[in-house]
């Protein structure tokens, strides 16, 4: 192994942990003298609070501490910070903003609770049963309000914000629309589509949870929580919520059993245990359930958009003009704005669009607040463009394929610079898509639908071809020191969540040091150990992470190479490093790491590396779903999935396909199943338990095929492209091609996500009774646009 | 969960006085019973564990099965008796929940439960077996009252299940709940000495019913065809977040078609 380490597929460092039930998660963690807590929820989606009564919870056994936004404000502490910038991509109008941007959130509500699951108060007890019971004695007197949860129909909607009567957050578009404008009026046919991009709870195995301690004599506090970013939780803790010096604030992070987006901000519970631990004298504790995760957690996704496409008289793409809604929830989450707004890029796909413009309106609801989910944007614009590519093929009657093919980008035409500003460097998309078909058997499908079509079945197949901006946003830095007994010890910024960072970086420095990868030790979730870090995100922490470790490798080899010269009693230009050993040139005396660790004396040897990349990198993969659908219930299954993808140089194959595999699951399970569902008038969560909240599981996805046709990625220096979101990013487009693919045989043309049973099965009866009136060569759809006020 | 005794009697009269004092619970297998006290939507004074009472297991005679009340789904689904003499009971039990639930939860706790969507009522009323309890013997059409409602008293306890054999024709189909799995609709038919009966749960607001428009259609014509043109009346079934009540109505037809072919 050792210096060839790169490339192959190890088996994870943390599986013996984690599968013998070894793994130390937030709610494993017990100190001397701690107490627990719960939080008293809003019932109400929108209502006043008119009264906290608490004195009865007080004197209930037990019972530390009750707590309240009053309290809160008492102590003259801060807000959850709302999200800030509003990027600026190309085309992005100066001044363009926020229309309303929320003041700091109270971690507990004050004068109004905004959305079901809002926290009011908080019960610290000796013991969890006893805060429950506590909790219950609390009386909260409201005053219910109107209350609006639908995005479509949010403009015009109760205001949820006083400040906000249209209930809209920002406006911010981006692109050349003039350029588009002008496309469009000269275009031979315009292809028009709504798309509802489902509201997703996104369900991590592990709840959240926190658990805060405070040292009076130091005057620090230790938050120990599931995050994928420690030191930007604890910067935030500490500046913006406790006023203090971040040097007053330590956070520690164990096992993470799932995050994929939503454990990156900061949470009101992690606020409020640092907080009761200090005025109690004591840890406090608090366990989410998963209650608690489906009222509170940031949610997802949840915009509608209209997409239309200009193409002339060929079936080639002229232009490319999107307006979403998108719902920021009743307050807007530290990182609400992202996902709206800063991958909308995705939406140039893989084709040559010479021009495109792209609006959103973030709007508030009286829901809970969205954030970034796998994919952040991505594939909420995968979506929209790989729907309108099939929507374009059954309006101009041209094969979907042959319509792909006309507008792929070839790689001759590389750089090439997208309608919304990105430069693609790299990637072979026609041969990606020629792979897949391949792969996927398209020849043999025609074959196989007859076969379902005997079956009473109707057999459809969908492709989703996308292209990833990836890593340009930030820096990483990355430490290696050699340990007397020839170890190395990593330390990173990057804070894995489950995706096996363990594994992944004890790899990549064991293949650069020339150890064996159980030589290496990966530490990570601990602010106080590691000096800085931007953390988990993005598909980011090997691409950036990961090169600042290559580059603190070689700062390692390049400290230790004195050292091993003056063992080697030669001189420093004699010596030679190469796969794990420094050798005198020509010579066969050597040392190795294990002798270099023996000499070292009290002083540490450590390498130091960093990462910030000028230029992203581009991912991309061509998914391919094939389904068959129960006619007579709408039953839908997935009977193959076939990707060829380009992530670049591919460190672990193993931890890829595992990453493909959840991604993939989690697309496929908001295109098929998943669906947060308020009621209509109250406001109240129907979807707000396992037991009709759908997560997809092991038995409804098929054996995943996968293909790699990688080019290196030109501007990265280890050729790393990214894979951490890219199952997510094809999953559900690939899936709803492939059911309006099998339903277009019985005439339905239009069907937004989930494709539950009943929603198809309504879809067949519909189509059967009305096929779609297809349009005439030439003729025009009608020029008012449903989603006026994204405009 | 709120706090509560907890007792573990070794005999059906101990058991009963027990269950006797008010708020007095019985726990079964525990699946439907634990999670409802973890949300503290009951507060049982005592919890009466009804595992030492010996009421598990199958027994097997010339004209009829026995099924002890605390006997698991996964028991059930794995008696090779039931698969030959009623293979529509076999494979309803092993389609509930998972096997963890299949391995703890009981025949008699779903029975005295009655969830409107859960599957053994189907097959006990469309094979009108027999409820026997501490005190009486109670008939299948006489015993589901409606939702999450018998005839059993609180201190009655349900003591064994009888099914009279022959059973010449027995079949559930179900459709799931997308995420609980449990029956959305849930069709059992059967031709038995009862005659030819047709049971479906998961779909009305009053639990289980008797389909008698489709059981007059088979009596004559035992084929999806007698059935295919039966429309269910939406009026009255459930309607969800997972399922219409005109979907439902659908499927009731849907899941009956399938379960009369699959018992031919
Ligand atoms: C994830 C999951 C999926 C499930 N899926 C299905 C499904 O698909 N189909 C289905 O039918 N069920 C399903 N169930 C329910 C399961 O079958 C339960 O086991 C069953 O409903 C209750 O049986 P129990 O033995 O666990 O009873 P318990 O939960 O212990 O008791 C249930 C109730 O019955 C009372 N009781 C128990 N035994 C007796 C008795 N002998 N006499 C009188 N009263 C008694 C108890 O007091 C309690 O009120 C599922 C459960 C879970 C957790």
């Amino acid at each position: 192994m050792g210096a060839n380490a790169f490339g192959q597929p190890l088996t994870r460092k943390e599986d013996a942990r984690f599968l013998t039930g070894r793994g130390r998660y937030t709610a494993e963690i017990v100190l001397p003298g701690q107490s627990h807590a719960v939080m008293l929820r809003s019932p109400h989606a929108h209502a006043r609070i008119l009264s906290i009564e608490t004195r009865a919870a007080a004197q209930a056994p037990g019972v530390l501490a009750v707590l309240t936004g009053d309290d809160w404000s008492a102590d003259r502490l801060g807000g959850i910070p709302p999200g800030e910038s509003l990027i600026r991509l190309f085309g992005t109008p100066e001044g363009q903003g926020y229309s309303f941007r929320p003041p700091p959130r109270p971690p507990l509500a004050r004068d109004k609770v905004r959305h079901v699951g809002d926290t009011v108060a908080m019960v610290v007890a000796e013991t969890l049963a006893e805060a429950r019971d506590a909790a219950e004695l609390i009386e909260v007197e409201y005053e219910p309000l109107p209350a609006g949860t639908d995005t479509a129909s949010a403009i015009g909607a109760p205001a949820v914000w006083d400040e906000a009567s249209d209930n809209v957050c920002f406006r911010w578009s981006a692109g050349d629309g003039a350029a588009v404008e002008a496309a469009f009026s000269r275009a031979a046919r315009i292809v028009r589509l709504n798309v509802v991009n489902n509201r997703i709870h996104v369900g991590a195995l592990e709840t959240r949870g926190a658990l805060g301690e405070y040292d009076p004599a130091s005057r620090r506090y230790t938050l120990h929580t599931g995050t994928q970013m420690p030191h930007g939780l604890k910067k935030e803790l500490a500046e913006d919520l406790f006023g203090v010096a971040p040097d007053r604030l330590r956070v520690l992070v164990a096992d993470v059993g799932g995050s994929f987006g939503i454990k990156n901000a900061l949470y009101p519970e992690q606020a409020l245990v640092l907080w009761a631990a200090r005025r109690i004298g004591r840890p406090v504790g608090w366990i989410g359930e998963r209650i608690d995760g489906f009222l509170s957690d940031y949610q997802a996704r949840d915009n509608v958009s209209v997409g239309e496409l200009a193409l002339d008289g060929d079936g080639k793409i002229l232009a490319l003009r999107v307006r979403s809604l998108a719902a920021v929830g009743a307050y807007l989450a530290p990182e609400g704005q992202l996902s709206p707004t800063v991958n909308t890029p995705a939406l140039a796909g893989v084709y040559r669009i010479p021009c495109i413009e792209v609006a959103v309106t973030g709007v508030f609801t009286n829901t809970a607040p969205t954030s970034v989910y796998r994919g952040a944007g991505r594939p909420e614009a995968v979506y929209v463009i790989e729907r309108l590519i099939e929507q374009a093929a059954r309006e101009t009657g041209l094969d979907s394929l042959e319509l792909r093919r006309r507008n792929l980008l070839h790689p001759s035409a590389l750089p090439f610079r997208t309608g919304l500003g990105l430069v693609y460097d790299s990637g072979d998309f026609p041969a990606m898509l020629e792979h897949a078909l391949a792969r996927a058997d398209h020849a043999g499908f025609a074959v196989r639908r007859a076969a379902s079509a005997a079956r009473g079945r109707l057999r459809g197949f969908g492709i989703a071809h996308y292209c990833e901006r990836v890593a340009g946003a930030w820096g990483e830095s990355g430490w290696v020191e050699l340990s007397p007994d020839g170890r190395a010890t990593v330390l990173t910024g990057t804070m894995s969540n489950g995706q096996g960072h363990e594994t992944a970086f004890a790899q990549l420095v064991a293949d650069r040091l020339g150890l064996d990868p159980a030589d290496v030790d990966v530490v990570q979730g601990d602010t106080d150990r590691v000096p800085s870090g931007k953390g988990t995100g993005g598909s980011a922490s090997l691409s950036i992470g990961g090169a600042a470790l290559a580059e603190a490798s070689d700062d390692l080899v390049r400290k230790a190479l004195p050292l091993a010269a003056e063992a080697l009693e030669a001189a420093p230009i004699d010596v030679a490093f190469a796969e794990g050993r420094f050798s005198i040139v020509g010579t066969d005396r050597s040392v190795g790491w294990r002798d270099l660790g023996r000499r070292l004396g009290p002083e540490r040897l450590e390498g130091v590396g960093s990462w910030k990349p000028e230029t992203p990198t581009f991912p991309n993969g061509c998914h391919i779903a094939e389904v068959e659908i129960d006619r007579e219930t709408g039953h839908t299954s997935l009977v193959s999935y076939t990707m060829v993808h380009d992530f670049g140089r591919v460190l672990n194959p193993l931890l890829l396909e595992g990453q493909l595999q959840g991604g993939v699951a989690q697309g496929v399970g908001q295109a098929a199943m998943e669906h947060v569902v308020h009621d209509p008038v109250s406001g109240q969560v129907l979807s707000g338990s396992l037991m009709d909240y759908q997560l997809p599981r092991a038995a409804d996805l098929p054996a995943l095929t996968l293909e790699t046709l990688a080019t290196p990625a030109p501007s990265h220096p280890l050729g790393i492209k990214g894979c951490g979101e890219a199952g997510a990013a094809g999953g559900a487009p690939a899936t709803i091609n492939a059911i309006l693919d099998a339903l277009a045989a019985v005439g339905v043309a239009k069907l937004d996500m989930p494709a539950t049973p009943e929603r198809v099965w309504r879809a067949i009866a519909e189509g059967e009774t009305a096929l779609p009136r297809v349009r005439k060569d030439g003729e025009l759809p009608p020029k008012v646009m449903p989603l006026e006020a994204a405009r | 969960m709120y706090d509560f005794t907890y007792q573990k009697p070794s005999s059906i009269a101990d058991a009963v006085k027990l269950l006797a004092e008010p708020e007095a619970k019985a726990l079964a297998g525990g699946q439907t019973f634990i999670p409802v006290l973890k949300q503290r939507l009951n507060k049982p004074s005592t919890l009466v564990d009804l595992a030492g009472l010996g009421l598990a297991g199958i027994k097997a005679e010339g004209d009829k099965i026995t099924i002890g009340a605390m006997t698991t789904h996964g028991a059930i689904a794995a008696s090779p008796e039931i698969k030959k003499a009623i293979p529509g009971l076999s494979m309803m039990a092993g389609w509930i929940g998972d096997t963890q639930v299949r391995h703890c939860g009981t025949m008699g706790g779903s029975l005295a439960n009655n969830d409107p969507s859960a599957c053994y009522p189907a097959a006990v009323l469309a094979l009108n077996a027999t409820i026997v309890t501490d005190k009486r013997r109670i008939g299948a059409d006489e015993y589901f009252q409606g939702m999450f409602t018998t005839a059993l008293a609180t201190d009655e306890l349900i003591t064994s299940i009888e099914f009279a054999l022959p059973v010449e024709k027995s079949a559930y189909e179900k459709f799931r709940n997308p995420a609980s799995r449990y029956a959305m609709v849930g069709v059992f038919v059967a031709k038995s000495a009862a005659g030819v009966r047709v049971a479906v749960t998961g779909a009305s607001q009053n639990g289980v019913f008797r389909h008698t428009e489709m059981e007059q259609a088979l009596s004559g014509n035992w084929s999806p065809d007698a059935i295919a043109h039966i429309k269910t009346p939406p009026g009255g079934l459930n309607s969800d977040i997972h399922g219409s009540a005109e979907y439902r109505a659908h499927l009731i037809t849907v899941m009956a078609k399938r379960a009369v072919a699959a018992a031919s």
